[in-house]
């Protein structure tokens, strides 16, 4: 059973509600971060919301998805919790890594969200493994790997899809193509104009979606679910897409004007699933406001109990190196924490 | 204004600057010297780089010897290698130590080895630029503090600039080198000021390391941020304690002489280094020490680093692991 049934009209509000989620957590995330609330980086999924939406909501609850830097679309598509991840986004105990992983690097592996990732392009290696596993022990899971136009330059990420192609693992590649690489244009890192030609070294099905029409790309992965699952291996997405604000907050722009976004605005996601779904009588205007309302209110309660917990004790950052207890950072700690007295 | 450098070098001219800017300079200096000088990296030209450090240098080179490169790690330190094999002084830029993970192979087994492998026929005159550290909140994939690695592995040189001065000279002296050299940039000290020689020919032998300031009852010898903050604490600590203070700056080749020297006098010493302490640059400096200076020593040499975590992300975790005055105090405290 797919995640959500486009098909039903209960679906559809599901994914816009998602897409609006999506929105809201991100404009409040930049928000905070320029406000100094929140350490680290934050790169935000504004405008390419139906990406990840369109995708996730195409697969099965079950089935794992690997992510990016830009990871906070995908987390909210696969269902995460908006309070657990404001929570880790402020470094508090109670966020999806306790405080130790951050934006970039929210997981919950329970849920196959294997991880946000600070390394560009680390991610399809991970989403062939995990597909690996689900073909080693005959399970009816698959992996899809979401990462960047910018990624696709790195070598492992051409390794990873090979190693699936050739092994016909049931993985999915969708690269999200929002035309830079932080301040580099697609054109400056790639020789093709389309990235989905990528698929053809691999002889697996490749093309190009509209990565702004969320029905589009629900239907892609559809598609390529249904292949990988019945045991005819990959596919290759390439989800025509953009990325309204900057690379990271204080990011200056040179690399594009205003009207460059506002040109990709006129084909915004959520304008137009929206009209969509009001044309043919699912939603009226006034319960999207309503939603809209809701969604708000649901990122204000998350930011604010996320503002009021508590930060990890400073002993935990000893935990977690391994699953087995190992004398050395015991004794490393004890030294830090008796000499170094009272760590404020 | 007139000063005595690490290098025993008397220095007419010195200007206030950065450690940002220093490095910036000794690049701009360095590409208008040798027109086989050349930068690969990522967002490193008009962007002027993500952490602002190549700033306007492609305005005065131009976008072929300010070269921004896709995210293609291993195939621009592959480059990189094959470029200074032919004729060229590659200077690669890393934006974060962390993935130099990506392109580890092009370092450990080409980098490294082409010179020695191919009987000393092929000269290697990369440096590559990298930056390291905890301290912004970037969580473990952006904050690891790795040089110990490169400093083990044999035909590479890694040198780790305390100051502006010695951020200028060593990658002055790193791209003139017609070996491999790692130069890692803390990046939460770029703001750091110093005195900086503005000589063109300024610059500090790899292999040397500085004594930044003098004292009798102990040494510290540190890297990077924690020169800084072992300096800082010296002074606090001046007329109860004197603190002697060395720069390493060269892990590998490394001044075993000064650090000798410097032990032979205070009969301490303190190591303190932000990476893992495990088989690391501490044991290096110990090892050293006990080796030819044992009899110099009135205590045990004491280590202050990262205690074999990675840099968690919450700030809360993050001040625990991160080696600072307060834990080369207590490493002080032990010993005095
Ligand atoms: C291996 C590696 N190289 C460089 C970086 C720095 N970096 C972070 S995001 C980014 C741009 C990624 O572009 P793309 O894959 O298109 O993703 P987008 O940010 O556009 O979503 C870069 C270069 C990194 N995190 N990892
Ligand atoms: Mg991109």
């Amino acid at each position: 059973m797919v995640t959500i049934d486009i098909k039903a009209e209960s679906g559809q509000r599901e994914m816009l509600r998602r897409m609006l989620t999506i929105r809201a957590f991100d404009t409040r995330a930049g928000e905070l971060f320029a406000d100094g609330e929140l350490p680290g980086f934050v790169h935000l999924y504004i405008g390419e919301e139906a990406v990840g939406v369109g995708a996730i909501s195409a697969l099965e609850p079950d089935d794992y998805i690997t992510s990016t830097h830009r990871g906070h679309g995908h987390c909210i598509a696969k269902g995460l919790d908006t309070y657990q991840m404001m929570a880790e986004l402020y470094g508090k105990r109670d966020g999806y890594c306790n405080g130790k992983g951050g934006s970039m690097h929210i997981a919950d592996v329970d849920a196959g969200m294997l991880g946000a990732n600070g390394i560009v392009g680390a991610g399809p290696p991970l989403a062939t493994g995990a597909a690996l596993t689900a073909s080693y022990k005959d399970e009816d899971r698959v992996a899809l790997a979401f990462f960047g136009d910018g990624a696709v330059a790195q070598g492992q990420v051409h390794e990873g899809i090979n190693l699936a192609a050739t092994w016909d693992l049931p993985a999915i590649f969708v690269v999200e193509n929002n035309h830079f690489g932080e301040a580099t244009p697609v054109e400056n890192q790639h020789n093709v104009e389309h990235l989905s030609a990528t698929a053809e070294a691999y002889n697996i099905p490749g093309f190009t979606v509209d990565g702004m029409d969320v029905t589009a790309v629900y239907e892609a992965v559809e598609e390529a679910r249904a292949r990988a699952a019945a045991g005819d291996g990959p596919t290759f997405i390439e989800a025509d897409t953009y990325r309204y604000k900057g690379h990271f907050e204080g990011d200056h722009e040179p690399y594009r004007t205003k009207d460059d976004i506002d040109d990709a605005r006129e084909r915004d996601a959520i304008d137009r699933f929206k009209t969509r779904l009001v044309d043919a009588g699912v939603i009226t205007d006034a319960e999207f406001d309503d939603l809209e309302a809701e969604v708000e209110a649901e990122i204000d309660e998350a930011t604010e109990r996320a503002q009021d917990a508590e930060y990890p004790d400073p002993s935990e950052a000893y935990e977690d190196m391994f699953g087995a207890h190992v004398p050395e950072i015991e004794e490393f700690a004890a030294r830090v924490r008796t000499d170094g007295g009272e760590r404020q | 204004m007139s000063t005595e450098t690490g290098t025993g070098q008397a220095v007419s001219a010195t200007e206030t600057m950065t450690i940002r800017e220093a490095i910036r300079e000794a690049l701009r200096e360095e590409l208008a010297r040798d027109e086989d000088a050349f930068l690969m990296g990522e967002d490193i030209g008009t962007f002027g780089g993500v952490l602002s450090v190549t700033g306007d240098l492609v305005d005065d080179f131009g976008e072929e010897r300010v070269r921004d490169t896709p995210i293609s790690e291993a195939g621009f330190m592959g480059a990189a290698v094959g470029a200074a094999a032919t004729g060229t002084r590659p200077i690669v830029e890393i934006m974060f130590s962390d993935f130099l993970g990506v392109c580890a192979e092009q370092i450990l087994n080409q980098m490294a080895k082409n010179r020695y492998m191919f009987g000393g026929k092929a000269e290697m005159p990369v440096t590559v630029r990298t930056t390291e550290g905890g301290g912004m909140g970037a969580a473990s994939q952006h904050s690891g503090t790795i040089h110990t690695w490169f400093a083990h592995l044999p035909g590479v040189m890694a040198v780790t600039p305390g100051s502006a001065r010695a951020a200028k000279g060593l990658l002055k002296s790193a791209i003139r080198s017609d070996d491999p050299v790692f130069f890692f940039e803390n990046k939460d000290i770029y703001e750091q000021e110093g005195e900086v020689p503005t000589d063109e020919d300024y610059t500090i032998p790899l292999g040397q390391a500085s004594v930044e300031r003098e004292g009798d009852d102990v040494t510290v010898v540190a890297t990077q941020r924690c020169v800084g903050e072992s300096l800082d604490l010296a002074e606090e600590l001046a007329g109860e304690t004197s603190v002697e203070v060395i720069d390493l700056q060269s892990l590998y080749p490394m001044d075993t002489e000064t650090l000798l020297e410097s032990v032979e006098k205070t009969g301490r010493l303190i190591v303190a280094d932000e990476s893992p302490l495990s088989y690391g640059t501490h044991a290096e400096v110990v090892a050293r020490v006990q080796e030819r200076g044992f009899f110099s020593l009135d205590a045990p040499i004491q280590r202050v680093g990262v205690p074999d975590t990675h840099i968690p992300f919450s700030p809360a975790l993050e001040r625990e692991v991160m080696p600072d005055a307060d834990g080369i105090q207590a490493a002080i405290d032990r010993v005095v």
